[in-house]
């Protein structure tokens, strides 16, 4: 008997069908791959496994347990078989987790419903539990609240409350995709490692995940199944037009070569700190002298983890903090501190986009009134027709037609959001737009389209962008050059395809490493990092990155590398040991 | 914890030496003087009076004669009272108005709480219309209609409860005044405790606590509760200002002789310094129930930092 069996499932919110007639089945100790893009029913369908869906859904078709009909359970008897036969990993754990109880209240509010272990039983199992998921120091953790561990940790402390009442089935729904890439590896592995006898179910829209941790995948499109088969299969021979799109999305790393000739900067950034108070006389070096330079007509990105000092660059850079020491030069002057002390011509020039595009668009305008805001406050004097072509024109920029003028925020999809976002920042012409991981809440083949209305953008005007991001899949599709940081500092920059081809610094190379592979036969990301980058208010001595290499030696404890050009190449790298011919030479 | 109780004391001294300054100054704008009378006094009688009373000095010297007794706790005395020091009458009557004042609050916590809960777990239900129907009425019928009506209805009509204060005494003469003062407040209660906990249940945490399969009882006393009560909580200062101006209007149409009855009586009687007294007294309260409820938030949100 399988152990899940689901039967031309049906899951509909008035005339929509989000999942379609839809039927698999998953045998006991299988992990298999659920796939397809957001909007293509896979998060709906775990939902109707768990019994989760809002009363609004319609819902048809068998869902079947070990050969019980989970549709037929009351509520007690489907809340009986949660955590101890059935559970789940959801996509974000910073909402996931109540940020009102400490982490041992949720847990053992679990042991507690199912009468698993009561008083101090339950808090030795919960502190089981934490240090199975590899949090270090897991009694401490019990009283910490989740505001006060890092993302990863936090996903750690799901997979923890997910595996502790022992299920049978875990569901895991995008459980990486919050996460920075050497994050994810380290998770997809622990899933791998702690689920044992436990069946697993993972939906994810990264093949590469799927690659490395399922033998059987499934697609979906639109509600329905498209395709489905052993992983090496489907990657060696993927038959619908959807599966493809996926792989190609996942594949696509194609870079265009950086524009010829003009060399002029468009902005530099020299010796530049950005600090922050944290708490009694502290302060945070988020950045520490960093310098960069940007062509027009260039991408540059900046790549790093969360906790790296990547966004605070973008937003020095804008003006949105005041810099601690260093200066920018911005078309040959010297930029003010914070925006304040720059004149409206120059914040008309430079343009900043966000990750949230829900957030930072006001509910009340229209896309209309939206796109055309910026205008009237640099532009007043436009006349309305002039402003309306303007609006229409960064519209079709981005790919957003004339019919998107009049809707609303909430009338428009994630993608349709940012991509208004991104046309509010066009319609200026700016002439250096700053990508705050602007695109990283997007689907693979959205962003895939928007990265290439980027270009078309850039090749027409000469726009420089500075593409602030941690996915490297991202960057190799859009950087010319790439600027590695790493606790503030910049370990290794060069162009993008000499940094991702042959990565000549220790963290480079583990980064690239730890992103999952679309390809089945080639084992998942190796994950030669270990922990989380270190707090930036204690950061290590030497160089920054010793804790956590595989190569270093005392004197990378004592005194920190330059960063400074090796071989004859243009590429400069921050580690003592780059033109080591061990180091060279060793794959990984 | 105690670093921001003083910082946000010492925060508070200029917000409450401008309360003085004002009032100060509107109590002498109005017209007329305390001893004006129907029966003119004699000049040199009056003179003495003013002499006694200092009033005779230049207003900016009065001013800080008056801030110097407030530092040291000394509110002056009472033009009216004359045998009393405002002090003493503000400890005389304050009791009873917090008396009243508290089981107000009480009250609208309880009955609001439980009335946005119930409405909130079934919402768009006819229970759940009929709760927010009754707090939209409440919210806008002021206290100074509210308290009549109910007089007329269960004090006249039905005759069930004493209207004033002065006749049999005991503990159901409190019950009026009590219900008129929480009822607007309930209302709001009501609605904030719905909105809070419809936002909450449909959070990401709560579908994560009952995919852990949690009976409803632990979904909401262990994970809804918090966070449900944290704009019930940033409602408690505005409730309080309400409660307190409140009872000025209650204690006037119940007879009842707390702090709000001196208040008004001391405005009619151009009181000075018992009408001073009195806004200083109630300013000084709203600023410590304010850091009190900014102290509680710190306790129900362990990402507030108090600092
Ligand atoms: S300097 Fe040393 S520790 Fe730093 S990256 Fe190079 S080898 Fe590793």
């Amino acid at each position: 008997m399988s152990l899940l069996e689901v039967d031309a499932l049906t899951v509909r919110y008035g005339a929509d069908a989000v999942v379609d007639d839809l039927s698999f089945a998953l045998e006991p100790g299988e992990a298999l791959g659920l796939v397809g893009e957001s909007g293509s029913g896979k998060s709906q369908t775990a939902l109707a496994v768990m019994g989760l869906l809002p009363a609004t859904a319609a819902v048809g078709g068998s869902i079947r347990f070990a050969g019980t009909d989970l549709r037929g359970l009351g509520r007690k008897a489907m809340n009986r078989l949660r955590s101890v036969s059935l559970a789940i990993v959801f996509q974000d754990p910073s909402l996931a987790l109540n940020p009102y109880l400490t982490i041992g209240r949720q847990l053992t509010a679990i042991l507690h419903a199912h009468d698993l272990a009561r008083g101090p039983d339950a808090l030795a199992r919960a502190e089981a539990a934490l240090a199975d998921v590899g949090l270090p120091d897991p009694r401490r953790q019990l009283a910490a609240y989740p505001h006060e561990l890092s993302g990863g940790m936090r996903q750690r402390v799901m997979i923890a409350a997910a595996l502790l009442g022992k299920p049978d089935l875990l569901i895991a729904d995008e459980p990486t995709t919050a996460l920075d890439v050497t994050v994810q590896a380290q998770i997809l592995e622990l899933l791998d490692r702690l689920r044992d006898h436990t069946s697993l179910l993972l939906i994810t829209h990264d093949l590469g995940v799927i690659a490395g941790h399922c033998e059987r995948m499934l697609v979906m499109e639109s509600g329905r199944l498209v395709e489905s088969g052993s992983t090496a299969t489907v990657f060696r021979a993927p038959e619908h037009a959807a599966t493809q799109a996926l792989i190609g999305a996942a594949t696509d790393l194609a870079v265009d070569s950086p524009p010829a000739g003009d060399s002029d900067f468009l902005m530099s950034a020299d010796a530049l700190s950005v600090g922050y108070p944290a708490g009694r006389s502290q302060r945070l070096a988020a950045v520490r002298e960093l310098s960069l330079a940007l062509r027009r007509g260039e991408t540059l990105a900046v790549v790093g983890e969360s906790g790296s000092g990547k966004t605070s660059v973008a937003r020095a850079l804008c003006g949105l903090v005041a810099p601690a020491g260093g200066s920018v030069v911005f078309a040959g002057k010297r930029l003010g501190a914070t925006l304040a002390e720059r004149d409206l011509g120059l914040k008309r020039r430079i343009q900043l986009v966000f990750q949230d595009p829900a957030g930072s668009l006001s509910p009340g305008m229209k896309v209309a009134e939206i796109v055309a805001e910026p205008l009237r406050v640099h532009e007043p004097g436009l006349a309305r027709e002039e402003v309306r072509r303007r609006v229409e024109a960064a519209l079709a920029d981005v790919g957003l037609g004339p019919e998107y003028l009049g809707r609303y925020p909430h009338e428009l999809s994630g993608g349709q959001a940012q991509r208004t976002a991104i046309a509010r920042a066009l319609v200026l012409r700016p002439e250096l737009l700053v990508c705050d991981e602007a695109v990283a809440a997007l689907d693979g083949s959205v962003r895939a389209r928007l990265l290439a209305r980027l270009k078309a953008v850039q090749a027409n005007t000469g726009l420089g962008i500075l593409f602030i991001a941690h996915d490297l899949a991202v960057v190799r599709q859009i950087a010319h050059r790439v600027a590695v940081m790493y606790l503030g500092r910049i370990v290794e920059a060069g162009e993008t395809d000499a940094v991702f081809g042959n990565p000549r610094h220790p963290y480079t190379r583990a980064l690239i490493d730890a992103v999952p592979v679309p390809d089945p036969l080639r084992p998942a990301g190796r994950n030669s990092l270990s922990g989380e980058i270190p707090s930036p208010l204690a950061p290590p001595s030497g160089c920054a990155f010793h804790p956590r290499c595989r190569w270093s030696e005392p004197r990378c404890v004592a005194g920190r590398p330059a960063l400074e050009r090796i071989g004859g190449e243009p590429r400069r790298v921050a580690c003592w040991r780059a033109e080591d011919p061990e180091l060279v030479t060793t794959p990984g | 914890m105690l670093a921001f109780t003083l910082r946000r004391l010492l925060a508070a001294i200029p917000t409450l030496f401008l309360v003085v300054l004002g009032a100060f100054l509107l109590v002498r704008a109005a017209p007329g003087g305390p001893f004006d009378e129907e029966r003119v006094l004699p000049a040199e009688l009056e003179a003495n009076l003013l002499a006694a009373y200092h009033l005779d000095e230049p207003l900016p010297t009065q001013f800080l004669r008056y801030v110097g007794g407030v530092l040291t706790g000394d509110f002056g005395p009472s033009y009216g009272y004359r045998d009393y020091t405002v002090g003493q009458l503000i400890a005389q009557a304050f009791p009873l108005s917090l008396m009243i004042g508290g089981l107000a609050m009480l009250l609208a916590l309880a009955l609001g709480i439980s009335a946005g809960a119930v409405a909130a777990l079934r919402p768009n239900t006819a229970l759940d219309r009929g709760v927010m129907a009754l707090s939209m009425t409440g919210i806008s019928i002021p206290v100074f209609v509210i308290a009549p009506l109910l007089v007329l209805a269960f004090g006249v009509s039905l005759d069930w409860l004493p209207v004033g204060w002065s006749g049999s005494g005991g503990i159901s003469r409190l019950v009026l005044p009590v219900v008129a003062l929480a009822l607007p407040q309930v209302a709001h209660i009501a609605r904030l405790t719905r909105a809070g906990l419809i936002e909450v249940l449909e959070s990401d945490y709560i579908r994560t606590a009952r995919a852990q399969g949690l009976p409803t009882s632990t979904l909401l006393l262990v994970h809804a509760a918090r966070p449900a009560l944290v704009p019930v909580l940033s409602y408690l200062g505005p409730a309080i200002a309400g409660i307190l101006t409140g009872s000025v209007v209650i204690e006037q149409v119940f007879g009842i002789p707390g702090l709000g009855q001196f208040f008004v009586n001391g405005a009619l009687n151009r009181d000075y310094t018992l009408v001073l007294g009195i806004v200083v007294f109630y300013a000084t309260l709203i600023v410590l129930l304010n850091l009190a409820v900014d102290i509680l938030y710190a306790t129900l949100d362990p990402r507030i930092r108090l600092t």
